[in-house]
């Protein structure tokens, strides 16, 4: 048996129900690791103790029936955990306790999950470096002073650096598939309406999915299987047949359509990134697969349609942390004086730049010119995705234009940042599941990833894909330790 | 200022100005439950004891529509005669403040659950319509407390949530009776339906007053100003006269009136301006990305239209012709639904030889007198509908005098009695028998003979003298009508 931490989840899952592991002993080993991980600085708040407690009560009546038995798990600190403090990586939140639990994550430890800790994350989730974070950056596991990416960068992190065997992330704009591009791990976003939104932090309702992170397709399919469920505390959540992801999950994608979308071509992209994508139609075409070029005209304007929806809806809900109810509060001489204090020191410089970016296109005057039309490209691009799948069952892009990059590189160029959600985020404009895998590394070792997008409420389709091609791609992420002294 | 007939109009040396009055009223939703949340709506709970997580506007916590309060504005929508719209959007109106913990309103903005519709009003001149712009459904703010501390403002966010319809009138009102009519006639309508109960002092109806002014015979509208949340009808028609009057002496001095919102203070009697256009929130009014947007069916619409019950407007007519009232009477009937059901029972309760006009004379009437007197409302009328219904009866079939069932109704105040007992056990029964009041008459013209030939020398005022005698011989018992008949016989 190979070292705990270093096993995935299927192999986890194995040796607690053949009870060669208990799941006190992979808890242990886990939060050990996670000690000795501090410099990753993956958590916001760890939960040692208490998972340590909890895994033994498994382990005193241990229900081998469920699908996530013992399993401790790290999650993002955008899910509201009961009794746990949750700040979605704000200093506005950063005293705030839910007094309840949002449905993904009940999801959770309905099937047996252990929370040992809630992980780093950009303010609200927005960001593509976990720079935003009022708690601080996070370091990629494949190399010093290295972005993990973002906004789920803490989770991409821990997943990579085994400091969690699986966890979940939130994905707004490609906040699931960027880190796991940057980090050599599985990363899927479902469709809209899959995973309830109940207890997650909100920052754009219409396009905010949470979604499973792993090391492997198999483990991402389990967890999937775990945490999408409909839930009528979500008016936006979906009733569907929902598979059982894992159980259905198969290699054989022989005469599959996969389109190749000639816009996802842009201009300035790097050779690396190109020569990717053509291994990665090779891959596809290996395992039986159809390549089918297709035209998605719309795409260019997927990213500034993106950068009008999303601070939109961010500047709404993000007005109800006022200092007036819960969460952090400055003195101030009047109401209108303490709203100013506490939202100015309580958020940081890019939650801000948001809200205002937000606030200004839904302001009397520019909501035509601006949101309005966003909405109507969001339609076009909606429909481009439309036409594409009457000809594919699959698209097969890039997921990042790069690979990751330096801590701080790019911080003061908040453009630069946005551009490197150009592949992600029409897929969650609209509303379709994309999956990313690592398939390659660039000249200096760093993985890059591939998105496979789906059509909506056809998971299983992409996880197979992504199943077929990561068997033919056999990507090994190397993880130095660099981190543990 | 001159009040012919309907006309309300305010005179300044060559002028005669109009007034325009366009009403928004925020009507409560009658339910059980918030618009978005399950927490309970009960009116006067200790402060913030009626908040869910949703209500507080926590992380992550999401509105759910409550579908009882969709059928109740649809309802309500049928009430005016108004469009249903089959898919409306809820949007959010930004804005800050202590009572708005999401730092937004879901309301209705493009697309309103009700469309157009109408409302006819009794005016003592006639009937006068005024037409509905539209309906929408949005949550209420919370409470501010400003008073309890000198330093601190407190917050009660029980209200928070509460679903409100706010209905907006087309600027077709143009005096503060038609103003008091108006919020009358849509309280009855509502209250018809059970969609809101119209008690203003808790707050369930309360309206923005829209007020311009301009000179009679103008087709075009004047700058109006938009008084704030006024919470009863008088203060209503008070707001409106000052508004009006303060307009129009602007206009007279050759000033401008100046777009803006204002209060009503009602202890000066006077409005003050709150805000101007220019300081107007920029509410930012976008779809809430947290709901979908709200359909229903015809099916849906169809099955609540089965079930509305019949509505004032309707209910005046069938008492019309079926009872044979005036279109007065009728109304006055109508205008409460509690009303209109006691008179229906008292109606049902007479049986088949029944007077219809007297019972609605003694509805009317005495009950009214009564109930205005003791503050009560119908619903707790210490008469029941049975009881006056065999009350009326005993007088119709001559069993007593009008003047006699007035005591007779005295007597059943106290615990609804029975009046067919009470007669009784009194004996206050009439005297119908001619013989025994041709006796009784005999001797009073025998007592007064002097009186008597006075009055057959023409002295015919004399007549009244002797029925009161006869009336007060026999204990007021005796039937006036034989009295009547049998007076003249004798005393020609």
């Amino acid at each position: 048996m190979s070292e705990i931490t270093k096993q995935s989840l299927s192999e986890l899952v194995k040796n607690i129900k053949d009870k060669n592991l208990s799941s006190e002993e992979v808890t242990k080993a886990f939060i050990d690791r996670s000690e000795k991980s501090k410099e990753l600085n993956a958590y916001i708040t760890e939960n040692y103790s208490s998972a340590l407690e909890n895994a033994k009560k498994f382990d005193q009546k241990p229900n081998l029936e469920l699908k996530l038995p013992g399993i401790p798990m790290a999650v993002k600190d955008l899910f509201c955990t009961k009794d746990i403090r949750t700040t979605a990586g704000s200093k506005i939140l950063g005293n705030f306790v839910p007094t309840y639990e949002s449905t993904v994550t009940q999801n959770l430890w309905d099937e047996g999950a252990i929370l040992i800790g809630k992980l780093n994350c950009d303010e609200f989730a927005m960001g593509s470096s976990n720079e935003t974070s009022f708690f601080g950056n996070v370091q990629n596991p494949i190399d010093k002073s290295l972005v993990p990416g973002g906004s789920s960068g803490g989770s991409a992190s821990a997943v990579a650096g085994q400091l969690t065997p699986i966890t979940i992330g939130t994905d707004t704009g490609g906040s699931i598939r960027q880190p796991a591009s940057f980090t050599g791990t599985v990363g899927l976003k479902p469709t809209y309406g899959s995973c309830s939104r109940y207890g997650i932090v909100a920052f754009a309702s219409s396009l905010d999915q949470a979604g499973p992170m792993a090391q492997n397709v198999k483990d991402c399919a389990l967890l999937q299987e775990v945490i999408s469920t409909y839930d009528p505390k979500d008016s936006t959540s979906i009733e569907f047949k929902r598979n059982e992801y894992s159980k259905e999950l198969t290699n054989n994608i022989k005469g599959k359509k996969i389109g190749i979308p000639k816009e996802y071509r842009v201009e300035g992209m790097p050779k690396e990134i190109e020569d990717l994508w053509q291994k990665g139609i090779e891959f596809a075409k290996d395992c039986g697969a159809q390549i089918v070029d297709i035209t998605l005209p719309h795409t260019s304007y997927a990213l500034p349609t993106y950068y009008i929806v999303a601070p939109a809806e961010a500047s709404s809900n993000l007005a109800r942390y006022d200092g007036v109810k819960y969460g952090f509060r400055s003195k101030g001489e009047n109401l209108t004086d303490m709203y100013e204090k506490t939202r100015s020191e309580g958020f940081g410089d890019e939650v801000q730049r948001r809200i205002m970016i937000g606030t200004y296109v839904l302001s009397s005057g520019y909501y035509d010119a601006y949101y309005l039309k966003a909405q109507k490209i969001r339609k076009l691009i909606k429909n481009d995705f439309d036409e594409a799948y009457k000809k594919v069952d699959a698209i097969l892009t890039p997921s990042t234009p790069s690979s990751a990059f330096k801590i701080g590189e790019k911080k003061d160029d908040p453009v630069s940042m946005y551009l490197n959600d150009i592949f992600t985020v029409p897929v969650n404009l609209a509303g379709l599941p994309g999956i990313s895998i690592p398939a390659g590394q660039d000249t200096k070792g760093y993985p890059l990833g591939l998105q496979i997008i789906g059509k909506a409420f056809d998971e299983q389709s992409i996880l197979n894909i992504a199943y077929a091609m990561e068997e033919k791609i056999k990507f090994k992420n190397k993880i130095t330790d660099w981190w543990i002294k | 200022m001159s009040k012919n007939k309907s006309d309300y109009l305010i005179n300044r040396k060559d002028n005669q100005y109009e007034v325009v009055i366009g009403l928004e009223v925020h009507a409560q939703v009658t339910s059980e439950s918030k618009l978005f949340s399950s927490s309970s709506t009960k009116f006067g709970a200790e402060p913030n004891t009626q908040v869910s997580l949703v209500d507080a506007a926590f992380p992550g916590m999401l509105p759910v529509i409550n579908e009882f309060c969709v059928k109740q504005a649809i309802k309500t929508g049928i009430g005016l005669n108004a469009k249903i719209n089959k898919r409306s959007v809820f949007d959010r109106k930004n804005y800050f403040y202590a009572d708005l913990p999401q730092g937004y309103q879901i309301s209705q903005f493009k697309d309103p659950i009700v469309g157009e519709g109408k409302v006819i009003l009794d005016m003592p001149e006639g009937q006068k319509e005024v037409g509905i712009e539209r309906l929408h459904l949005e949550q209420d703010a919370g409470k501010s407390i400003h008073d309890l501390d000198p330093q601190n403002t407190f917050v009660d966010l029980n209200r928070s949530g509460v679903a409100l319809m706010e209905i907006v009138s087309k600027p077709d009102l143009r005096s503060p009776d038609e103003v008091s009519a108006y919020i009358k006639k849509l309280r009855s309508i509502m209250r018809y339906l059970g969609t809101c109960d119209g008690n203003m002092q808790e707050g369930s109806l309360r309206a923005d007053v829209n007020v311009s002014v301009r000179v009679k015979g103008s087709k075009e509208l004047g700058i109006r100003c938009e008084i704030k949340n006024v919470n009863s009808i008088k203060f209503m028609q008070m707001a409106i006269e000052y508004e009006a009057n303060r307009q129009v002496d602007l206009i007279e001095d050759g000033k401008s009136i100046d777009q803006e919102t204002r209060l009503f203070d009602t202890k000066k009697n006077e409005t003050r301006s709150m805000r101007s256009k220019e300081d107007a929130h920029d509410y930012r009014y976008f779809p809430d990305p947290d709901l979908l947007p709200l359909e229903v069916s015809d099916e849906f619409v169809n099955e609540l239209k089965k079930n509305i019950p019949e509505l004032p407007d309707d209910k005046k007519k069938r008492f019309i012709d079926e009872f044979k009232l005036s279109p007065y009477e009728a109304t006055i009937l109508v205008s409460d639904i509690e009303t209109a059901k006691y008179f229906e029972e008292v109606v049902a309760k007479m049986g088949k030889n029944k007077d219809i006009k007297l019972a609605v004379n003694w509805i009317t009437g005495e009950l009214f007198a009564v109930l205005n007197d003791k503050n009560l409302e119908i619903s707790q009328s210490p008469v029941s509908a049975k009881n006056l219904a065999i009350l009326v009866n005993l007088i119709k079939n001559g069993t007593i005098s009008g003047k006699i069932a007035k005591t007779v109704f005295e007597l059943m105040l106290d615990g609804d009695k029975d009046p067919q007992k009470i007669v009784e056990e009194k004996g206050l029964k009439q005297q119908s028998d001619p013989k025994a009041i041709e006796a009784l008459i005999d001797k009073i013209i025998n007592d007064n003979r002097e009186k008597a030939i006075e009055y057959k020398q023409g002295k015919e005022k004399l007549f009244g003298f002797f029925v009161g005698q006869a009336m007060k011989v026999s204990g007021g018992k005796a039937n006036p009508q034989l009295i009547n008949e049998i007076l003249k016989k004798k005393l020609q």
